[in-house]
C-alpha cells in the first residue's frame, strides 16, 4: 500500500464541521429524559420507552429520575394545584440546556378538567418546547415529539433560552407580580434577591 | 386453619337492629330510612357520637368495622326533598357489623353557622384521616381531633372547595404561581 493511498483514505474519513454544531449533534442524540408521569399519559410514555417502540434508537433510553442528571422533562398527565410547585422546583433543578415536552391534553391545556384544582396548561408557568395532543397520545406521537426536540437541539434552540436575560432593566420577571416560592428570581448569574436590586 | 365464615346480608337482622336502636334512642332520632342493604339513622350532631359508640359497643350489635366517613353539603338540594333535611351540612358514618352481617349509616346534621361535631378518632382509628378530609373539603370542624390539618388541598389553601357555594373554577388559585416570562430571543444572552 503506497503512502499516497493512505493519505487519500485519511482525507475520506475526516468530516469538517463547526464545534457548536458537533456539540448540538451530540446533545440531540443523547437526550436524557426526566419522566414526570402523573396520570394515564405516563402509561403510554412507559410503553414508548419499552422494547416495542424503544426510544434507545434515538439515544434517549437513559431515564434519569434525578432532574440534575437530565435535560428533557416529559410532563405526562394532569398537574394539580399542589403539584405545580413541585414541577417548577424540578424544572429549576435541571441544568441548561434543557427541553420540555408537554404530553397529552391535560398537561397542555387542562383537558376536560376545568376545575379549581387543575392547572390549565403547564406552559403558563414553565417553558414548553413541544406539545403532544391526544388523550392519551400514542407512542408514535411521543416518538414524533422526541424527534422534534432532537431537531430543536440540533439547531441549538430551546424554549428555556428565551427566558433569561443579562439586563435587569429588561427582565419582565422584575414586575411586582413576579415571585418564586423563595422570593427570588433567576438570572444567568444565579439567584438574586429582588430587594437587594432595588426592585419593586 | 379454618376458613372464615363469609359475611352475608341478613334482612331479619336489619329489622331487629332498627327496633333496638329505636328503643334506646327513640326520642333523639330525626329519621330512619331503610336503604337497599343498610339502614340510615338521622340524628343531630350532639347525639351522633353516643349513637355510634352504642352501635359499636353493644354486645348484640357489635358494629366494629368502620367503613367510611364523609361530609355532605345539602345547599341547593332539590326541595321539597323526599327525606327531611334538618341542617345544611351532614356527616355520614358507615359501619359494618361482622356479627349481624348488616351495614348501618349514621347521618349527623351539622349546623351551617358553626359546623362542629365531636370527633370519632378515639372510637375508630380510621376516622382520623376521613375526618381530616371532611374538614379540608367541607370545613366541618371535628372537636377533639388529635391532628386536624388539611389532607388533600395545599396547606396554604383558603376555603373549602366541595361546599356547593364554592365556584367550580376556583377563585384564581390556579394562576397564583410564579411565571417564567418569555422575552424576545434577540435580548437573550446567547443571541
Amino acid at each position: 500500500m503506497s503512502a499516497g493511498m493512505k493519505a487519500r483514505d485519511a482525507l475520506n474519513d475526516v468530516i469538517t464541521t463547526q464545534l457548536g454544531t458537533a456539540i448540538n449533534w451530540a446533545r440531540a442524540n443523547s437526550l436524557w429524559p426526566m419522566p414526570f408521569g402523573v396520570a394515564c399519559c405516563a402509561i403510554e410514555m412507559m410503553a414508548s420507552f419499552m422494547s416495542k417502540y424503544d426510544t434507545s434508537r434515538f439515544g434517549s433510553e437513559v431515564l434519569k429520575f434525578s432532574p440534575r442528571q437530565s435535560d428533557l422533562l416529559i410532563v405526562s398527565g394532569r398537574i394539580s394545584l399542589k403539584m405545580m410547585p413541585v414541577l417548577q422546583r424540578i424544572w429549576e433543578q435541571m441544568p441548561e440546556p434543557k427541553w420540555c415536552i408537554s404530553m397529552g391534553a391535560c398537561a397542555s391545556s387542562g383537558g376536560v378538567f376545568d376545575t379549581y384544582t387543575l392547572i390549565q396548561g403547564i406552559d403558563q408557568f414553565i417553558p414548553v418546547d413541544v406539545y403532544i395532543p391526544g388523550c392519551p397520545p400514542r407512542p408514535e406521537a411521543f416518538i414524533d415529539a422526541l424527534m422534534a426536540v432532537q431537531e430543536k437541539a440540533k439547531k441549538g434552540k430551546a424554549k428555556s433560552n428565551e427566558f433569561v436575560t443579562n439586563d435587569p432593566s429588561q427582565d419582565p420577571s422584575l414586575s411586582p407580580l413576579y415571585r418564586t416560592p423563595d422570593g427570588y428570581y433567576k438570572t444567568p448569574s444565579g439567584s438574586v434577591n429582588p430587594a437587594a436590586q432595588g426592585a419593586p | 386453619m379454618s376458613t372464615p365464615t363469609p359475611i352475608t346480608y341478613q334482612k331479619s337482622n336489619l329489622l331487629s337492629l332498627a327496633a333496638k336502636v329505636e328503643s334506646a334512642f327513640g326520642d333523639k332520632l330525626l329519621g330512619k330510612e331503610e336503604k337497599s342493604q343498610y339502614i340510615q339513622f338521622s340524628v343531630r350532631a350532639d347525639d351522633a357520637k353516643a349513637l355510634i359508640r352504642f352501635l359499636k359497643e353493644d354486645s348484640d350489635l357489635k358494629f366494629t368495622y368502620f367503613i367510611d366517613l364523609c361530609g355532605v353539603d345539602y345547599l341547593k338540594y332539590p326541595q321539597p326533598s323526599p327525606h327531611p333535611i334538618a341542617e345544611r351540612f351532614a356527616v355520614l358514618t358507615t359501619l359494618l357489623s361482622p356479627k349481624l352481617g348488616v351495614k348501618v349509616q349514621v347521618r349527623a346534621f351539622v349546623p351551617a353557622l358553626e359546623p362542629r361535631i365531636a370527633t370519632l378518632a378515639d372510637v375508630f382509628e380510621g376516622a382520623n384521616w376521613t375526618e381530616r378530609e371532611a374538614w379540608d373539603l367541607y370545613g366541618i370542624e371535628f372537636m377533639g381531633h388529635p391532628d386536624l390539618r388539611r389532607i388533600l388541598m395545599p396547606d396554604d389553601y383558603e376555603g373549602h372547595p366541595l361546599r356547593k357555594d364554592y365556584p367550580l373554577r376556583g377563585r384564581g388559585e390556579r394562576s397564583s404561581f410564579p411565571v417564567y416570562h418569555a422575552i424576545p430571543a434577540s435580548q437573550s444572552p446567547e443571541g
